[in-house]
């Protein structure tokens, strides 16, 4: 059997007038990058505190690296790293007595810790500026010193709470990168909150969708999008694209949907469907094709496909 | 837990002085406490070492720091956005909780104890007899125990506060004024029960007056950690 780093069963979380997390149950392979994907309010932020034991679930369980949140939190605080919705960085004290003191935490060896945050805010290009007060740094540089210190005892398990949201694109890109990085030369699993879909795509192996805390869907990105209408996109650049000649392609059992926006026309398929009998369809409708890309539909399409369909079923 | 407590310990001495403000905020703090410890000594003389008024002066002194500190350490952490961090660690509820109030505790009692010894090197200045003059026991040990007592129950109090303002500020604002409360009765009480007082007061003397004070405190005291000990759990702390 696979090791697991997370597993949920049925996890449940109520407060006094809403329901934050509703009969949650998925697993989380250890050594994986696991994106955990939802709208603003889906839940979660709640989730990633009964995984620490921050919070007690109304029903259902949870193991954590083989741990109970409820009877063993210590046991999963001292192997997990978080960077939760805020960055927690002490403004008012060095970037270096940041980590000093969660290294102090942490138990590190006085000799350790010297060389383990020199190491990691080398890595992150931080070094120079470490006797700074954090409080002084940009955004993109604190969220970099919160990384760090997630990182800094090498947990068995990061969990970050949207560690780029209110990033601007470089400095979001900057985190992205050395989390990869570091994610990759720790083997650490990674436990992801975001709902940037470029982001989950770039980064994680396998993602969870949930919305009003229930689990909409779950798999790989690759396995999302051929769940919700088959992954491939074909993409159409020409003139003459009718109504008559959209109908047609609606018709056709191979497409999932159609969609046009001004000379530039976008078709998801169902499965592996062939392009060549669509061409072939818009041209004797009477279309001008001047280009035809086969991809794959985006995380994001495939995230508000599910949210729709998720809406329908309620 | 004796490492965990050190652990906090580092990071808070190394935090109050850091706050924006903190240090010129520290700065009027103690220069009350030596002023006190100046002007009252001058003015009573040799007595001032032998009278109630040093208990007072450490009381207050010790009061007045913790109450000010400890909101900083709790209610300032969950304004800054840092406590939900820190509750993500390894570090124990209690570890936390202990080492947030060892601090303010230490500089309070601190503190104290430096007014009362600056209140001795004036009385001996002002007043040189030929021999050095230092506090009576009961007044020296008295102000030590009550100063340290009475900070302990304002941490006490100052957990439950800090965790329910929205600021630090806020918080000590509640705490401070909370501490005027007890002076306040403490004036009605006699009033209310005259012939009481007045048959207990003839009953004992003064250092078993003190003792009496004293042991009520010690079981307030016990009775308000225990409660903060249990208010102060990460169940009970994140705000949803």
């Amino acid at each position: 059997m696979r090791d697991l780093a997370i597993q949920l069963d049925n996890l449940t979380r109520d407060f006094e007038t809403v329901r934050a997390v509703d009969g949650l149950s998925l697993e989380v392979p250890a050594g994986t990058i696991f994106g955990f994907l939802g709208p603003n309010g889906a839940g979660k932020t709640t989730t990633i505190r009964l995984l620490l034991g921050l919070l007690e679930p109304s029903d259902g369980q949870a193991r954590v690296l083989g741990y109970d949140p409820c009877t063993q939190s210590q046991e999963i605080r001292t192997r997990t790293g978080a960077l939760l919705e805020h960055s927690g960085v002490y403004e008012h004290l060095s970037a270096r007595d940041n980590l000093e003191f969660y290294a102090r935490a942490y138990r590190l060896p006085t000799a350790e810790r010297e060389a383990r945050i020199r190491d990691l805010l080398e890595q992150m290009g931080l070094w120079e500026r470490c006797t700074d007060q954090a409080g002084t740094w940009s955004k993109g540089m604190q969220q970099k010193l919160a990384l760090a210190r997630a990182l800094l005892h090498r947990p068995s398990l990061v969990l970050l709470d949207e560690p780029t949201a209110g990033l601007d694109v470089p400095s979001a890109a900057a985190v992205r990168e050395d989390l990869a990085e570091l994610a990759e030369r720790e083997g650490t699993t990674v436990f992801l909150t975001t709902h940037n879909m470029a982001e989950a795509e770039r980064l994680c192996s396998r993602v969870a969708v949930i919305r009003h805390g229930r689990l909409v869907a779950i798999g790989s990105p690759d396995e999302l999008r051929a769940r919700s209408g088959g992954g491939a996109r074909v993409e159409v650049s020409g003139r003459g694209f009718t109504e008559q000649a959209l109908a047609l392609l609606r018709a056709r059992p191979e497409v999932a949907g159609v969609a046009l926006q001004n000379s530039h026309l976008e078709i998801d398929l169902r499965h592996d469907a062939a392009t060549a009998p669509l061409v072939s369809l818009l041209v004797g409708a009477g279309a001008e094709v001047e280009e035809v890309r086969r991809g794959k539909a985006s995380l994001e399409d495939v995230f508000m496909t599910l949210m729709q369909e998720e809406e329908q079923d309620a | 837990m004796l490492e965990d407590i050190l652990s906090v310990i580092w990071k808070e001495s190394k935090s109050q002085f850091r706050v924006r403000g903190s240090r010129l905020r520290f700065v009027g703090l103690i220069f009350s406490p030596f002023l006190l410890g100046t002007i009252f000594p001058i003015s009573w003389g040799p007595d001032w070492l032998h009278q109630l008024p040093p208990l007072a002066v450490a009381t207050i002194t010790s009061v007045i720091i913790v109450a000010v500190m400890v909101p900083e350490a709790i209610a300032g952490e969950r304004e800054r956005h840092t406590l939900e961090t820190l509750l993500a660690s390894r570090l124990p509820d209690r570890a936390i909780l202990v080492g947030k109030l060892l601090v303010p505790l230490a500089v309070g009692c601190g503190l104290a104890i430096l007014a009362n010894l600056c209140s001795v090197v004036v009385v001996n200045i002002a007043y040189w007899q030929g021999e050095f003059l230092f506090f009576s026991a009961p007044i020296a040990l008295g102000s030590l125990a009550l100063s340290f007592l009475m900070a302990l129950l304002t941490a006490g109090a100052g957990v439950f506060v800090s965790l329910k303002a929205a600021t630090a500020q806020e918080a000590a604002q509640i705490l401070t004024f909370g501490i005027l409360i007890p002076p306040m009765l403490l004036q009605i009480v006699p009033l209310l029960f005259r012939d009481q007082m007045t048959h207990f007061l003839d009953t004992v003397n003064g250092p078993q007056l003190l003792l009496i004070v004293l042991a009520v405190l010690v079981v307030l005291d016990v009775l308000v950690l225990l409660a903060a000990v249990t208010r102060f759990r990460r169940a009970r702390l994140i705000a949803v």
